[in-house]
Order: C-alpha cells, then structure tokens, then sequence
C-alpha cells in the first residue's frame, strides 16, 4: 500500500488514478463472502446484546426519502430521532431531502441530533454539475450538517474514475463545513472489486463517510458490501492516520442485521469505528425493532409492535 | 469504544454425556474386556466418560461378526436396499446434529461453531452421498458389476472423530462392505453416539462395528487374518507400520497419513481473503489437521504487507471455552500434542525464525496454545519440515512461480495445497505441477463428499470421497 506522500500523487491525472485504483487488491467474492457468513454466526447476548442495540440506536440516521414526504411526517420523524422512547437518547440524525431541511430544522429546535440532506440529484445522480452543486448549496443553507452525495455511477461504470473524483471534490467544497457521505451505490457498482476502488476513490476525494446506496436500488447494504468499505477505512487509516467513516443504508431492518453489522465494524475495521462518528445506519424501520429487541432485554420478554410508536 | 461479546456457552446437556460408553459389536453394546479407557475434556481436563475398550479377543469377535454379517446379509443385499439403510443413518445424524456438535466439542476441544458448522453437516453429507452411489456402482467405471472386498477394518485419528468415522464407513457400507472400526483412544465418545444410530437405524448385527481402544487394537484389528480391507488416517510414522505388517498378505490397503502443505499467496492475490485463507489454513482446527496450510510460501514483494495483515488478522481471533459460540480456537486435543507443539515451536526459535504469537489470553486450566506465526523460515528448518499439527504457521517467501512451485514440493508430504492470484491461468499451471493431493485456488480447507481426497508420497495413497474414493471399497 502506498504511502501518504503517494497517495497526492495517485490524484495527479487521470492516468494516475487509474493506476492506482486498478492497482488495489483484488476481492475475491468467495472468500469474501464466507468471511461475512462466519462473521454472522457471532453469538451476542445478555449485557453485550444491550450494549450493541444502544450503540446501534445512537447510530441510526433516521430516514424518509420519499416524493410523499411532507412537513407532517418531517416532523413526527425528528419527534422520534429526539427522543425514540423514553429513556433512551437520541439518534446521530435525521435523513431527508433539501427542501425539508429547514422543516426538520425547526422540528429539532436546537437538538444534539444532526441534520443529513441528501443532494446532487439524488437518487440517480443524473443531472449537470451545476446543478448538483446547487443542490447541495441549498440543502446546507437550509441548515443541513450532513450531506449525502451520489457519486456518478455512469461515469465511474465507464472508467472515468477523475470525473468521479473532481465531482466528489467539487460537492466537498460546496457543502463548507457540512460532512460529506459519498454514496457509491453498490448495488450499480455489481461487483467487489468496483466497490474497493470507489471507497478509495471517495476517500481520494475527501469524503468524511462513505456511504453503500441510496435505498432506491436493491440490493442496497449487505454485510460483504460493509466488509469491503470497512476494509477501505481501515486501510485508509493504515495508510494516512485518518480515520473515516462508513454508513451501510437500506435493506438493514432488523436488530439482528444491525448487530451483525456491528460485529464486522468490531472485526474488520476494528474497535475504534464503533461510534456515532464513524458508522451509521442509514434506516426507517430499523429502529423501532432496535427499540422492541430494548426492551426484550430489560422486561424479560417481548412486547410486540403495538408497544413502540409508528411515526 | 470496547465492546465485549459475553459468554455465550452452548449447554453441555445436550451432549447426553452418560458416565460409561460401551463397545459396539454384533449389534449390541457389550462390555470390552481390554482396560477401560477414561476420555478428558481437553478444555478442563475433566473426566467425561469410562469407555470400555476391546482385548484381542474382541477384535476377534467383532472382525467374525463383521464376516458373518457381510455373508449373510449385508454382502448379498441389492444396493438399493442398502441405500436406504445409509440414507437412514445420514438422516438422524442431522436431526441429532446438536447433541453429536456437543458431544464432539467437549470429548475433542475444537470450537462449537466449527462442531456445529463443518464436522457435523459434512459426517451427515458423506452419508447422504454415499447412499446414492449404492445402487449405481455399476456406473461408477469399475466394471458392470463391482464386488464388495468383504471386512473392512478402520481405524480413524483424533482431529475430526466423527467426521472421519462418516468418511470410512459410509463408503464402505455403500459398496456392500461390512465394517470394524476403531475410533482414536483419546475421542471415542461420537463414534459411540453414531453406533447407536446405526442400531436405531436397525442395520443388521454386524455390518457395523466400533471398537474402542489405543493403537495396540488398532494393531490387533489391521493385523487380523479376518480382514480383506485397511483404511488407516493417522500419523505417517503408524502408516509405514501398518503398511510393512501388510505386506503380502494380500490386504487391500489404503493410507491417509500426514502433510506439510504449502500455501502460495502471489503478489497479486485478493490480499484479504487470501489473509482469511491462510487463518483458515492453519488455525482451523487448532491446526489439528492433516492438510494444514502450515506452510505459507508468499511472494517477497508483498511478504511485509501480507504478514502485518496476517498478525493484525491472528490478534482477533478469540481463544478459549470450545463450547462458547464465539470462540475461534479451541482447546489442543491432548498434553502429549502440546508438548509436541511445544517442542517444536522451541526448535523454531532456536533454529533462528522469528516467532509471533497472538497475545490473546490462555485459560488456567486445559491444554491451550496461542496461534502462533513464524516468520524468516527457511526449508532447512524443522518447523519447515516437519508436521506440527497445532496452531503454528511458517512463512517462507519465493521470488518466482518457479521458485514458488519447487519449494511447495521440496517436501516428503504432499496432501494438498493452495494458490491465491487473481491469475487464472497461473493457477492452472500449478495446479498441474503441484505434488499434492487436493489443490485449492483462491480457498482453503473446504470439503465435499464428492470431491476426492488423498495424497502423494509419504501423504498416503487411496482417495476417499467422489467417485475415486468408492475404489478402496470395491474388488476392482
């Protein structure tokens, strides 16, 4: 792996970063694949299932994309990311679209819960860059702290890979001080070796998360999708020293799922990603049933879901 | 932020441990009148079971059960009929397939999950094949009508006990053989549990028989006139015994016998998964296993590289109780092997290879031996040479795929092998030069009754599992 005085390097040209992307490991989908079926035989339970299911919840970004969406249902979601139940804190943020940033904004009314807007032309990213980059200008204007970013699968499918990385670049500069998830959208990238050379791509460009779909395309997250970008921030942080973070979103519903995920964020990446700052779940349903599974472990037994609310 | 996994113990209950096990002979249990064995939980050192074991006189009585079962019975019965007793025997493994897991971590040491996730499935698996070949071994390219040998006598090591009691007795009962078998002296417990499933599964007296005991009835049993077959899985050293005390009498014989197995890791491996492959390699098992990647061989480009990723890799593994779900490394199956592995871990510090072992903690009690890695080994040393049979890896480096391929085979041994590149076509040339059994591209130790398993030189001979491994059994 190339040092940190190469990487500025690797982003010199085209060719360049060419050769560097296409120089990574390769994946193999086998192996990688069983790794992540015996990582999900990890047997958690009792103090250690608790602790995952309060970690999960602080990391959940609760999330509505949906052309439906209106101010109402804004603000019943931040309603929940504040305060899920009681008892139990906060979620790292809310998800939404630019234009109900300010809704959510006001709905949080100064909460420690931070506001995620997705922008350029999400989901699909086809737009011109102009036009992206308004997105985003307008989605951190209206007060979003966090900006989810589609990367274009097109151009990077075609090898344009300093198209990819410019624009990552550019959206960085648009969105200040505001921290930037690029999604790859893995699910159109198909292969493991694609999704490695766009987290490397990503965190070439400056991307604080990386981040696997929009929740538009299936298969969105899956656990040797995670592995691969786990594997990048881990061997981001062996090459530069920095750490970056990973957010697996959509097809993550269950308590089970997220601590599977959980324990590939312990064992791949390692210890230090454990945290709000550096993992997120990008979800809806997700917590609720985090919520449920809560309070199987402090009742002694199950409740059903007429016992949390339905936001 | 630390987050500890609690303990998520399997409950030993449901292992039925009973504080005495009986031979198997004849369809009954009995008594043997050899000196009762006391089984140890390798993880405490506990006491589980008295077993009883078989005197000469045994192996007598259970080698002429085997003749008469095979002459009355089991020797004329159509295959198709036989099927359904060996599909029988598969089927109730797998619904017992929790308690055998158990029984098997606790008599053995190796870790629940790899209990409950490979010996288990891969015993019923065997079963499950082999009952299909029973009434198309006309087919099997051995002639339009293959004759079964008669008696086979087996006798199986300690690493995967019931595992191997599937692989030797499934297909000889698929091919119209009747069986005595002895079960290593140290894990006799599963091997026990599958005879009372073959006598649920009312299998005519005889065709099965399981004789507890040390290598003396293993002697007794491959050394009896009785015998027309030998199958032996061991130590190379009991091998060539075996094979000197055979000669001439006209017993088929086949051997499956140690390995030194080089895994060869190419600068343009998938890094990753070649690091899970050689963990998988060598710590599978406690590296209680014949063919072991105990020899990793990587190209010295990316030796430093490969060898941070490998000990970051090692540091995670977690060590302790075998029946705690979340446990990777398991107890070593005796004191006599630690010491071994002991003994030879200090021949590689003092022949000069720089040791690495994980710092992950030992529990008090119980036979226990942190992974361990060496690195700057070379094809003089012993660690090199000799087969180790615990948690230790050497790592030698090459420079050329010729280089690569000539110090894989620099070796007595030869059972398997593995080759990571995202090079297919280099694949297939090693493939093909390579002295070595099984050869795995891009994985490792990963088993299937229909791939056929066995060894070069000093490795054995004899196949068994697939279509090559119905030979052993059959007059052919």
């Amino acid at each position: 792996m190339a040092g940190t005085t190469e990487l500025t390097d690797v982003t010199r040209d085209e060719g360049a970063l060419r050769r560097f992307l296409h120089g990574l490991p390769g994946v193999d989908a086998v192996g990688i694949e069983q790794r992540s079926a015996g990582l999900a035989t990890r047997s958690i339970k009792k103090a250690s299932k608790l602790r995952a299911i309060e970690l999960a919840i602080s990391m959940v970004d609760l999330t509505t994309l949906e052309g439906a969406d209106t101010h109402g249902k804004i603000r019943s979601l931040c309603a929940k990311a504040k305060r899920p139940e009681a008892g139990v804190s906060h979620v790292a943020a809310v998800c939404v679209y630019p234009d109900l940033v300010a809704t959510a904004k006001e709905a949080l009314d100064g909460a420690p819960v931070r506001i995620a807007s997705v922008a350029t032309a999400f989901p699909s990213g086809r737009s011109s860059r102009q036009v992206k980059l308004a997105d985003t200008e307008f989605a951190v204007a209206q007060g979003a702290t966090e900006v989810d970013m589609v990367i274009d699968r097109g151009a990077f499918l075609s090898g344009r890979y300093g198209q990819v990385f410019e624009e990552i670049q550019a959206v960085k500069a648009a969105a200040g001080s505001a921290h930037l998830k690029v999604i790859l959208e893995t699910g159109e990238l198909a292969t493991y070796d694609n999704v490695r050379r766009a987290s490397w791509l990503a965190l070439l460009a400056g991307g604080d998360f990386i981040k696997t779909s929009t929740g538009k395309v299936s298969p969105a997250a899956t656990l040797p999708v995670t592995n691969v970008m786990l594997q990048a921030v881990r061997d981001w942080h062996g090459v530069t020293g920095e750490l970056r973070g990973v957010k697996p979103a959509g097809g993550i519903r269950t308590t089970k799922d997220a601590i599977r995920h959980l324990v590939a964020v312990n064992e791949v990446a390692g210890p230090e990603w454990l945290t709000p700052d550096l993992f997120r779940f990008g979800a809806s349903s997700l917590l609720n049933d985090l919520l449920m599974q809560r309070r199987t472990q402090l009742d002694g037994h199950y409740s059903g879901p007429d016992y949390v609310t339905v936001d | 932020m630390t987050w500890e996994y609690a303990p998520a113990p399997e409950s030993r209950a449901i292992a039925n441990l009973k504080p005495g096990y009986r031979m198997f002979v004849d369809g009954e249990f009995v008594d043997g009148t050899g000196e009762p064995l006391k089984s140890v939980n390798p993880a405490t050192e506990e006491v589980l079971a008295e077993v009883s074991t078989a005197s000469a006189a045994d192996v007598d009585k259970a080698v002429k059960a085997a003749h008469r079962a095979y002459d009355k019975t089991w020797g004329r019965m159509p295959g198709a009929e036989r099927a359904k007793y060996i599909f029988r025997i598969a089927r109730m493994i797998a619904e017992r397939a929790r308690e055998l897991a158990v029984l098997e971590s606790l008599d053995n040491g190796k870790p629940i999950r790899e209990s409950r996730d490979t010996d288990v499935p891969t015993a019923a698996a065997h079963f499950f094949y082999h009952a299909g070949w029973a009434d198309k071994l006309e087919y099997a390219g051995y002639g339009p009508d293959p004759r079964p040998l008669g008696v086979a006598g087996q006798v199986i090591p300690w690493n995967f006990p019931l595992l191997m009691a599937a692989w030797k007795i499934a297909p000889a009962l698929a091919c119209g053989n009747t069986v005595v078998l002895k079960p290593a002296e140290t894990t006799p417990l599963t091997a026990l549990v599958l005879a009372e499933i073959i006598q649920q599964a009312e299998l005519p007296p005889g065709v099965v028989n399981i004789i507890p005991g040390a290598g003396d009835v293993g002697a007794e049993l491959v050394n009896h006139p009785g015998v027309n077959k030998v199958a032996f899985t061991g130590s190379t050293e009991v091998g060539k015994v075996i094979q000197a005390s055979l000669a001439g009498t006209g017993k088929k014989l086949t051997l499956e016998l140690g390995g030194k197995a080089a895994n060869i890791v190419f600068d343009d491996a998938p890094l990753d998964q070649a690091v899970e492959g050689i963990v998988n390699g060598i710590f599978f098992n406690q590296g209680h296993v014949c063919c072991a990647g105990s020899r990793l061989l990587v190209q010295e480009s990316i030796a430093e590289e490969l060898l941070d990723r490998l000990r970051a890799r090692v540091s995670t593994l977690r060590l302790g109780d075998p029946l705690d779900k979340n446990t990777d490394i398991g107890a070593i199956n005796s004191r006599e092997q630690l010491t071994k592995i002991t003994e030879l871990v200090a021949a590689g510090e003092q022949e000069g290879a720089q040791r690495w072992t994980s710092p992950c903690p030992l529990p008090d009690k119980g036979f226990y031996f942190a992974p361990t890695v060496f690195a700057g080994v070379t094809q003089s040393m012993r660690i090199a040479r000799e087969e180790i049979f615990g948690p230790v890896l050497s790592v030698l480096t090459f420079r050329t795929p010729e280089e690569a391929l000539a110090k894989a085979n620099n070796t007595p041994y030869g059972l398997s092998a593995g080759v990571w590149t995202e090079k297919g076509s280099r694949i297939l040339w090693l493939a093909d030069k390579l002295r070595a059994g099984v050869v795995w591209a891009n994985t490792f130790n990963r088993f299937d009754p229909t791939a056929p398993f066995g060894g070069y030189q000093e490795s054995g001979f004899g196949r068994e599992g697939g279509r090559a491994g119905l030979e052993a059994y059959l007059d052919v």
